[in-house]
């Protein structure tokens, strides 16, 4: 029989792991985009189904400036994430405030546009497939930008009580990568409701 | 049985108990406790009192079914028992119980000393335990049509349109579905916390390449719950969406689509016996080498066809809807895609097969009924590669042929596997063995009435028996094969009833385990048992895929071949 000497493992070698915020991040975000696609694709297979109207083309216009404010808050954040990992707390807050700012535009716009569809185009979630599937979509959109509105928050609270340290970095990344996911689940959004949906 | 004297334990030692409190501060302390080993217990105990009440039902249903004409249950009080017994076996033991394992046996054998989120373990937990506490609540609050009585009776895949308003009026549903919706938010966070566990919490040495299987199978299983229970999750809001709202998702009469809710189900229905099965197999994986005594045969094979597994199992939903209607290429589509199912599973079991082959192998009760799982196995697979080829489907869909098929899935494979865990870690778990004289009756009595029931069940399903009729004419010829049926039901009820006697028998009166009875290679064993709070007192190291095997044998170790 060999005689093969004990080694139990490498002790040079240090031992990294992956950051479980960050794989758990991933794996939250992996369950809510499969959340998204059950409703984006309800919502292609029943356009144009409606026994009767309104149609996407009648009610809907395209909401170019508050998605433009919602996509560049992504912008800001990676500031603000750069900002606190350099320990730049000033223009952390500051970059921090800006996407807070631009995501709350972004609810307002949306507000005025279910209140624009209720009021002149009468349409509810109970009025017909387009309205279901359409209020139905973009609130777990919008649900999403409150969640992540209330965690952002509470950060800046927090930040203004000088109770964030630049080794909270990591923690605020974390809550950034939901953010980024927020954004883009955005684009498949106004990519299905406003460009495919309204030809 | 562990009377070789080995290192275990790294010189922990064994903390005496604490003194116990009051009755109300144990309470309080389970209530409270973020511990993955009193959460993963929980799981279990939780799993297996619904265990026994939903196999209640399954023994009303055959009580009803044993004789044509039977008025022993009235067809609304039928339709409410095999709902709720689908339901609650599904959601509410399968995916409890092996999420308990899973939370109980994953940390101990990577080396870790709780999961990464113990926080959102516990609220996983009690957001679970809540779902099966509405879905029951709804026998005494929710209502159905007048003159009905109560509890969901929509069968557990709940096809629309009856779960529409006009047609399931009252409450009933709504519990199903938020019932449905609460697990799932269970299921997804602790999905969440073990693939966050098994990647960032594995102790020093422990590459990928080293994990032992029972962690990579249980992320893998985690990866098809956030892809596929999330789904169902969607649905059931929009299922509420149509029942609170006033929305047309499925109202066919506004233009919704009653076939996309069975795609929506199905898309999460057929990944979840996979959800199902794949602890299933990470019970094989671990028991099947130690009573063998060799290493398993083929490690990267079986990680590898576990997540082939995973990703073939998200394209194979429509093989529950061949009767609804698809077009010939969603047919050919559909056949081909559940076929090749069989290549990785077949990998599986040719490896389980050569890691027993020229093995020593001792017969006690885990190895019993994990062979017996093999052999069921194989031929629930084979019914499926049937059941798979969509001109066969036609013929035999939501005929008792398929009840039988899944019984043999669900039943043969993952609920024996599942008592073969419990034989093989009750010991780790409680410190005290089963009882093996009363394990054998249990396993015989339970392999009898399994096959007295499952195999004849396919019979009627080919003589055309319909599922979930109340009743059946006396000249169908089904008579005989029913009762024969029933009979075996009855067989395995008596065998969990051993079981259930021999678990409490065992706790106060079993032999003690000592922390390694089954002289076993992973880590948890090399722990007291029960381990204490902390698991570990030092944070181990590992250099091969079978730790305890490197301790034991220092002269031939392992990680010098690996």
């Amino acid at each position: 029989m060999a005689t093969v000497p004990m080694e139990h493992g490498n002790h040079d070698v240090t031992w990294t792991l992956p950051s479980r915020g960050t794989v758990a991040m991933a794996c939250l975000i992996t369950a809510e985009s499969a959340i998204f696609t059950i409703f984006v694709v309800a919502y292609l297979y029943y356009l144009g189904r409606d026994v009767h109207g309104p149609t996407p083309k009648e009610a809907l216009d395209v909401p170019w400036f508050y998605s433009i404010c919602l996509i560049s808050s992504s912008f800001f954040i990676v500031l603000a994430e750069r900002a606190i990992e350099h320990g730049k707390m000033a223009a952390f807050r500051l970059w921090w405030a800006v996407t807070i700012l631009l995501g709350i535009t972004f609810l307002y716009g949306t507000g005025v546009e279910w209140r624009n569809l209720i009021v002149e185009h009468h349409l509810t979630i109970a009025t017909n497939l387009f309205g279901t599937t359409y209020y139905s979509l973009v609130g777990l959109h919008a649900s999403h930008v409150v969640a992540g509105l209330i965690m952002m928050l509470v950060v800046l609270a927090f930040s203004l009580m000088g109770a964030v340290h630049p080794h909270h970095a990591y923690r605020v990344k974390t809550l950034a990568l939901y953010w980024h996911f927020v954004d883009a689940v955005w684009l498949v959004v106004f990519t299905v409701v406003y460009v495919v949906g309204r030809q | 049985m562990a009377d070789q004297s080995l290192p275990v334990g790294q010189g922990v030692e064994v903390v005496g108990t604490p003194l116990r409190g009051t009755w109300l501060e144990v309470v309080h302390e389970w209530i409270i406790t973020v511990d993955h080993k009193k959460l993963g217990i929980m799981y279990i105990a939780y799993a297996l009192v619904f265990l026994l009440v939903a196999g209640f039902e399954a023994m009303l249903i055959r009580i009803q079914l044993a004789i044509p004409h039977n008025t022993f249950l009235s067809p609304f009080t039928f339709n409410r028992m095999f709902t709720m017994h689908g339901t609650t076996m599904v959601f509410l033991v399968g995916m409890p119980i092996l999420f308990g394992f899973g939370n109980y046996l994953v940390p101990l054998m990577i080396g870790a000393r709780d999961m990464a989120f113990p926080r959102l373990n516990a609220f996983s937990f009690w957001v679970s335990a809540f779902a099966g506490l509405l879905l029951y609540y709804s026998f005494i609050g929710g209502v159905g049509l007048s003159g009905t009585g109560s509890a969901p009776d929509v069968a557990w895949f709940a096809y629309a349109p009856l779960t529409e308003k006009a047609f399931s009026p009252g409450h009933t549903t709504d519990y199903w579905a938020i019932s449905i919706m609460a697990s799932g938010i269970g299921s997804i966070g602790t999905a969440i916390n073990i693939i966050a566990t098994v990647f960032c919490m594995r102790c020093k040495g422990m590459t990928l390449g080293r994990i032992p299987l029972l962690p990579w199978l249980y992320a893998t299983m985690s990866f098809i719950v956030l892809v596929a229970v999330s789904p169902l999750t969607a649905c059931q809001a929009m299922l509420l969406i149509d029942r609170y709202l006033g929305g047309h998702f499925f109202d066919t009469q506004a233009g919704g689509s009653a076939i996309l809710w069975a795609h929506f189900f199905w898309i999460f229905g057929h990944p979840e016996v996979y959800v199902l099965v794949l602890p299933a197999f990470a019970f094989a994986n671990e028991i099947i080498p130690v009573f063998s005594r060799k290493a398993i045969f083929g490690y990267s094979a079986m990680v590898a066809a576990s997540v082939s597994i995973a990703f073939i199992s998200l394209g194979v939903w429509a093989h529950h809807m061949f009767t609804i209607g698809m077009t010939s290429f969603g047919n050919a589509f559909f056949t081909l895609s559940t076929m090749l199912v069989s290549i990785p599973t077949g990998i599986k079991t040719f490896n389980w097969l050569a890691t027993i082959w020229g093995g020593k192998i001792r017969f006690e009760t885990p190895m019993l009924f994990s062979v017996a799982f093999l052999f069921q196995w194989v031929i629930a697979g084979l019914t499926g590669i049937m059941l798979s080829v969509s001109a066969w489907n036609w013929q035999l869909h939501n005929s008792y042929f398929v009840v039988a098929h899944f019984h043999y899935v669900l039943v043969g494979a993952i609920v024996f596997m599942i008592f073969a865990a419990l034989y093989y870690w009750y010991p780790k778990i409680t410190g005290r063995m089963l009882d093996e004289r009363l394990g054998k009756w249990h396993f015989w009595l339970m392999v009898i009435g399994f096959h007295i029931t499952f195999d004849t069940m396919h019979f009627p399903g080919l003589l055309g028996m319909p599922r979930q009729i109340y009743t059946y004419e006396p000249d169908r010829g089904w008579t005989t094969l029913n009762m024969i049926i029933s009979v075996g039901g009855f067989i395995q009820a008596i065998a969990i009833l051993i079981f259930v006697y021999n678990m409490v028998h065992s706790y106060f009166r079993g032999e003690e385990a000592g922390p390694d009875p089954w002289d076993a290679w992973t880590l948890e064993w090399a722990t007291s048992s029960p381990p204490p709070a902390y698991n570990f007192a030092i944070e181990p190291e590992v250099a091969s895929r079978r730790p305890l095997w490197d301790r034991k044998h220092p002269e031939d170790p392992d990680s010098a071949f690996e």
